[in-house]
């Protein structure tokens, strides 16, 4: 039983909630248990390394923050978290929004 | 299968402990910054499966084993976790096999009790997929295809 004790002590994030995230994938028929406790595991150490590089690497540190845009930042300049982009954009004031949308308008105007 | 969104997030609670156990002390986290980690971990447990899917895909299996996991890490350049994946699997069989023993002596008394047959489909990992059914959740069986 202690050895029971020490495996679920490896890992906090619930499996099942884990396996549920998984099965939404297309193609995927079924998982072995194995994988599914490896895959929570990788997860855990994923959210340690992206939070801890963004942090790093991130305008936070003098401030002893961790703050969105060190995760847009880290997404956006390393390749390893490049797939995170999408989710993690970075984030523009509105008036160079609209500046750039002006900019557009005029050049389309021009056809 | 109706799934509410929020159940393809991770629980709050345990990523804020996971991100605050591995930032030095006393860094503040901002709750978007939470927010985003969260959505990112979930977008990164899609990917891996993906990626390890093709990888069974390839071996011409249907059940996603440990190995396309590992494999699946290296690919996405994630070799680092390899080394704490391995050691974290090691723990966590050495805890099942306690449990297999347990559970099946269980079965055992259960077969004679009413007699019936708890064979499941898949000709592989016939093992591990009883135990998964042995999990603290009751969950279906693992023969469903319909996402």
């Amino acid at each position: 039983l202690s050895g029971e004790n020490l495996a679920k002590k490896t890992i906090s994030l619930p499996i099942s909630r884990v396996r549920l995230i998984m099965k939404s994938s297309p193609d995927v028929s079924s998982i072995n248990q194995d994988a599914l406790f490896l895959t929570t595991k990788a997860t855990e150490l994923f959210v340690q390394h992206l939070a801890l590089s963004s942090f790093n690497n991130g305008c936070g540190k003098e401030t002893n923050s961790l703050s969105y845009s060190d995760l847009a930042k880290t997404a956006e300049e390393s390749e390893t978290f490049h797939f995170l982009t999408d989710i993690l954009p970075k984030k523009i004031l509105a008036r160079d929004y609209l500046k750039s949308l002006e900019q557009m308008q005029e050049e389309d105007a021009d056809f | 299968m109706a799934e509410k969104p929020e159940d393809l997030n991770l629980p709050n609670a345990v990523i804020t402990r996971i991100i605050k156990e591995a930032l030095p002390d006393g860094v503040n986290v901002s709750k978007e910054a939470r927010r985003a980690i969260s959505q990112a971990a979930s977008v990164f447990v899609l990917y891996a499966t993906s990626c390890a899917n093709n990888f069974a895909l390839k071996a011409k299996r249907k059940t996603l084993n440990a190995g396309d996991v590992m494999a699946a890490m290296e690919e996405m350049e994630f070799e680092r976790f390899l080394e704490p994946l391995r050691a974290a699997l090691e723990v966590y069989k050495k805890g099942q096999k306690g449990k297999k023993e347990v559970s099946e002596q269980k079965r055992k008394e259960k077969k004679q009790a009413d007699g019936e047959h708890e064979k499941n489909k898949e000709d592989e990992e016939g093992e591990d997929e009883e135990e998964q059914r042995m999990e603290e959740e009751p969950e279906e069986g693992e023969e469903e295809v319909e996402n």
